[in-house]
């Protein structure tokens, strides 16, 4: 059985074909081609929700997105909140129910895909009504790649909401020729249910295609559900038509009360009567067309108000004919009913008054005060609006490079006029772009239009109902009401943003669709000002809402951010490590034994490194190849020390400084050869490093003759470390003397192992006798378990960051970034020993002649030592010293520096820190306190190098 | 998001490219000669240009070189780009608009 508001026949609907939907809790049923919103008016049903703060009544007031009223959260297939029942296709399964302003996010994950493509045009067309169908039509028939985007489920545009005919046939028939010419046009992308809602420079248009939202739980798996399209066009005709826009009257927001246009949508594209009894107030023509089609449809038109002293006379025999009531020189005052409009109070309307009025019963009141043209993607590409003072909304005020605005979006309001104006928008942009326009872009006739009756612009009818404005509701969405607005004036506020943003008009999930101009209109009549004065309020994307599964696409859970692996990293995972993210690497940070927590683990790896032998994936660590006859000059400058000294076969240890003279990186140099030097960077500065040394060798030294390259991921690194290192390596590389005097720190050796090239270098980090192993990455597992190998009689122990962090903390050396903040000099850090004063300039030099940098007051790297030796400080606390009575000083207390490093070490026994500390090289000895949850902990301080400051460990 | 020309590549996208500041503040010949304030208008100082300004750009995730341009940055739009060993153009007060007068 049909519901009962279904017409008997017509409507784009599938009949033949029943879907079954459940709505607040209700089992419905409506047809394939309906909306959610379509389907609850074939059953009767307005009211959908209740209001944000009122709690009153809200039902479908609008056919598509600019409808406040009808929020829904759909539960199934999939929990999405935030929804308009009339943009909602209906499904099989479809469960929804009506939202109070406010909906629920899934708490369960989304299983869907969402996408994301890449699509280049000569001409984009955004909407597929009468204007950008020949749009799309002329710029296809001239050979253009172009793109049609439309958000409906068809093309058609309006002429899916009415019975236009063209070429003397329906208009619908023209319209199915128009996309099978498009269809076979080879350069043409046509795309339904794709919204395009941001327009940003240079033709760059964002668009969402619901590909598979309409298919509910039939939708197939391994389609995506959205698609986000990311079209850059040289030029972009925008043809998305026109609102229609309310008048504002007392009690306007009772369901029932619905846009005039709207219940033609429904009636014609749906098959629904929105009602039995219907009052339709207007300022302009075009709805007396609902009037006049509903009353053929058999709804009982009680009356057309018109606001306008004459009405429409154009319209008057028509009505007259159809025994229709004409109330010209009237307005729709209030309304009167529960959930529901009842009665429609109208009343005598003459130069701005109104009169003593009667009540119409109704149960559809049909409003139309004019149309507003959707010129929301002209406005974000920072087109400047005009107002139109007979239309009453504002257009398009200039022209736009690479932009053009057609058909009602524009302000045209009639059929042929649209089809002209979209031909003519297309011919301009392809004239732009030097493309020909096809002889023949013939388009259908429309029926001469007879000039229409001037509109009356009126934003609001005068509150006679005793409320004063307090149930006129200006955006139904935020329960803003004209005395709200009026408040807003009576605040000082004059500017139409700050309107908006007192009164909260436009900031809901329409973003003000309906309600921007009539703020605009309502806020220039109480200002006595004119409407072009106050304007309108920033037009921002997006234009309907876009959810952010479908902005992120792909670019989620491991392909949100490249993840990058050493060539041990299945060897790391077999022996169970735990990782650390370090920028984009997953490095090994411990490899707990069973039993063991992090703290266990790494004093077992410590005391192993320091007194046995470990063995660390250092592959991350950043390489970069210099080469040229002026690699030595690059790094002299680049450097704090001198590099052109160093030796082929050495290594040296360097830091590099900004031009203010603070600390940007540091690491070792190797000379390779006379004119090439291996710079190795801390893993976090690899990128960094090399693109320092490409902005100065191609923006101030291009004279040099240098290139850099990354070599990071060209060796892999293994630093075998400990007392014990020497009997490993080389018992692997038995062709290297691998003795102190043959082989001495800081120097490196190329030796090979059954062909394999590999090289060896004598650098620590931890302040032990080291070997750092290079080799090609294919052979890493092989020579990593060579090593291992060799490396058991003495108890060889992998080690992770964590391990590597103690080890170089303990002999003070830094991490930058860490220890380093960027206000930091080598001085600070206790590197004058790296600061060359031989070099006439380096980066940074003239810096450090600073007054300030002279201050022995600037903070310095220390080591602090737990008094208790027992609290491990935390990373970041505070220093702070007592008063000479030893007391704190009364708040603020002055901050001394901060904790940069923090560990308990097995070689100490104890816990110990890094600090920067005002003046602290000259506290040495003193104790400062740092406060640790609550209590303060005294603390020693320390020079910077806790273990084997002598370094006699570094020979073995 | 923008289009920019990067002089050996043509026009890419946007966020392919990193700004770099001020462009032609050469380093300085002999910075042991400059007062310390010479030094520090070096270090620390810049133009902020309203309207048309000068400025490095680096084509970062494409071919990876510095180039010059001139850009309103009244309205972002870039004006010219230009090689690091092309002279600078002429800037003048007159910003190119997008738009043009007629409605």
């Amino acid at each position: 059985m049909s519901p009962p508001f279904r017409t008997a026949s017509g409507g784009r609907i599938d009949r033949a074909t029943a879907v079954e939907f459940i709505f607040d809790g209700q089992t419905l049923t409506g047809h394939p081609g309906d909306t959610l919103a379509s389907a609850l008016l074939a059953h009767g049903r307005h009211q959908v929700a209740t209001s944000i703060t009122l709690g009153r009544s809200r039902g479908i007031a609008a056919a598509w997105a600019e409808d406040p009223g009808g929020l829904v959260q759909v539960e199934e297939p999939f929990p999405e909140p935030m929804l308009l029942a009339t943009t909602v296709e209906l499904f099989d399964g479809l469960v929804a129910h009506g939202l109070p302003g406010q909906g629920r996010l899934a708490d369960v994950p989304d299983s869907a895909r969402y996408d994301a493509v890449h699509h280049h045009v000569d001409v984009l067309v955004v909407g597929a009504g009468p204007a950008g169908l020949a749009a799309a039509l002329t710029a296809a028939r001239a050979g253009a790649r172009v793109a049609l985007v439309d958000e409906q489920s068809e093309a058609g545009g309006s002429l899916l909401s009415g019975t236009e005919r063209l070429d003397d046939a329906p208009a619908l028939e023209w319209v199915a020729a128009a996309v099978a010419e498009l269809a076979g046009s080879p350069e043409v992308l046509h795309l339904q249910r794709t919204t395009a809602f941001g327009s940003y420079d240079d033709g760059f248009v964002l668009a969402l295609e619901r590909r598979t939202d309409h298919l509910g739980a039939a939708a197939p798996r391994h389609v995506s559900r959205q698609r986000v399209w990311r079209i850059r066009a040289r030029s972009v005709v925008v043809a998305t038509g026109a609102h229609e826009r309310p008048v504002v009257f007392a009690d306007n927001d009772r369901p029932g009360t619905m846009l005039a246009g709207a219940a033609r949508t429904f009636l014609h594209r749906y098959g629904v009567l929105p009602g039995r009894a219907a009052v339709v107030f207007t300022t302009n023509d075009s709805a007396y067309d609902t009037a006049l089609d509903l009353s053929r449809a058999g709804v009982h038109v009680q009356a057309v108000v018109d606001a306008r002293p004459e009405g429409s006379p154009r319209r008057r025999e028509e009505c007259e004919a159809a025994g229709i009531r004409l109330l010209p020189g009237a307005v729709v005052t209030g309304t009167q009913g529960v959930e529901r409009v009842t009665h429609a109070l109208v009343a005598p309307f003459a130069d701005g008054a109104v009169g003593a009025g009667s009540a119409i019963a109704c149960d559809l009141l049909l409003v139309s005060g004019g149309w507003n043209p959707a010129v929301h993607l002209y406005s974000q590409a920072r087109g400047r609006l005009r107002y139109d003072e007979v239309l009453g909304a504002f257009l398009p005020g200039e022209r736009l490079d690479g932009l053009t605005v057609a058909g009602s979006a524009a302000g045209v309001l009639d059929l042929a006029g649209c089809l002209a104006d979209g031909r003519r928008g297309a011919r301009a942009a392809l004239t732009a772009l030097g493309i020909t326009p096809a002889a023949d872009d013939r388009l259908p006739a429309a029926p001469e239009s007879a000039v229409p009756t001037a509109p009356l612009v009126l934003w609001r009818v005068p509150d006679t109902s005793g409320a004063d404005g307090s149930t006129s509701f200006v955006d139904l969405q935020r329960d803003a009401t004209v005395a709200d607005i009026a408040r807003a004036i009576g605040a000082g506020l004059r500017s139409i943003e700050h309107v908006k943003r007192y009164t909260t008009i436009g900031t809901a999930h329409d973003q003000g669709k309906t309600s921007g101009v009539l703020t605009s209109g309502i806020t220039a009549e109480l200002l006595g000002i004119p409407v072009q004065d106050t304007g309108t309020t920033t037009f921002r994307p997006p234009y309907t809402p876009v959810a952010f599964a479908a902005l992120a696409g792909r670019d989620r859970g491991r392909l949100f951010d490249p993840e990058r692996v050493t060539a041990l990293h299945e060897w790391h995972v077999a022996a169970g490590a735990v990782f650390e993210d370090v920028g984009q690497w997953k490095r090994p940070r411990y490899y707990p034994r069973p039993g063991e927590d992090m703290a266990a683990a790494v004093l077992r790896e410590c005391a192993a490194a320091r007194t046995g032998v470990g063995i660390l994936d250092g592959s991350t660590l950043g390489k970069i190849d210099v080469q040229g006859p002026d690699a030595a000059v690059l790094l002299d400058r680049l450097y704090t020390n001198m590099m052109s000294s160093l030796k082929v076969g050495s290594v040296r240890y360097g830091v590099m400084c900004g031009v203010d003279g603070m600390v940007i990186d540091d690491g070792t140099v190797l000379r390779l050869a006379e004119d090439r030097f291996l710079v190795l960077t801390t893993t976090g500065g690899a990128a960094k490093v090399l693109d320092w040394m490409e902005e100065w060798v191609q923006t101030e030294w291009p004279d040099l003759r240098v290139h850099c390259t990354s070599v990071t991921e060209q060796w892999v690194t293994l630093p075998v470390v400990g007392p014990r290192s020497r009997d490993v390596v080389g018992a692997v590389f038995p062709g290297v003397d691998v003795s102190a005097e043959a082989f001495p720190f800081m120097t490196w050796r190329d030796t090979s192992l059954e062909g394999v090239p590999v090289r060896l270098a004598r650098i620590s980090f931890s302040g032990e006798l080291a070997y750092e192993v290079y080799v090609n990455p294919w052979y890493a597992v092989a020579v990593w378990q060579r090593l291992l190998e060799a490396g058991r009689p003495h108890g060889i122990t992998p080690y992770g960051t964590e391990t590597m962090h103690v080890l170089r903390a303990e002999k003070g050396y830094p991490i930058i970034g860490q220890d380093t903040d960027g206000t930091v000099t080598p001085h600070d850090l206790g590197m004058a020993w790296a600061v060359s004063k031989k070099k006439p300039d380096f980066i940074g030099k003239r810096s450090f002649a600073r007054p300030a940098n002279a201050d022995p007051l600037r903070k310095q790297l220390v080591g602090l030592l737990p008094v208790d030796r027992e609290t491990v400080l935390p990373e970041g606390s505070q220093v702070v010293e007592f008063l000479a009575d030893g007391e704190l000083p009364p708040p603020p207390v002055p901050m001394l520096g901060h904790v940069t490093s923090s560990y308990r070490s097995a070689e100490l026994a104890r816990p110990f820190a890094l600090a920067l500390v005002r003046g602290g090289r000259e506290r040495i000895g003193e104790t400062v306190h740092v406060p640790v949850d609550g209590t303060l902990v005294p603390a020693e301080v320390t020079g910077s190098v806790l273990v084997d400051p002598e370094g006699a460990r570094r020979d073995g | 998001m923008q289009l920019i020309a990067c002089p050996w590549c043509g026009p890419r996208e946007e966020v392919e490219f990193h700004y770099g500041g001020q462009a032609h503040v050469p380093y300085p010949d002999s910075p042991a000669e400059l007062s310390d304030e010479e030094w520090a208008l070096y270090v620390f100082f810049r133009d902020n240009t309203k309207g048309r300004f000068a400025e490095r750009w680096n084509h970062t995730t494409g071919c990876r070189r510095w180039f010059n341009a001139i850009r309103d940055t009244t309205t972002y739009r870039f004006e010219s780009v230009y090689r690091l060993d092309d002279p600078k153009p002429p800037v003048t007060e007159l910003a190119r608009s997008r738009r043009s007068t007629a409605p």
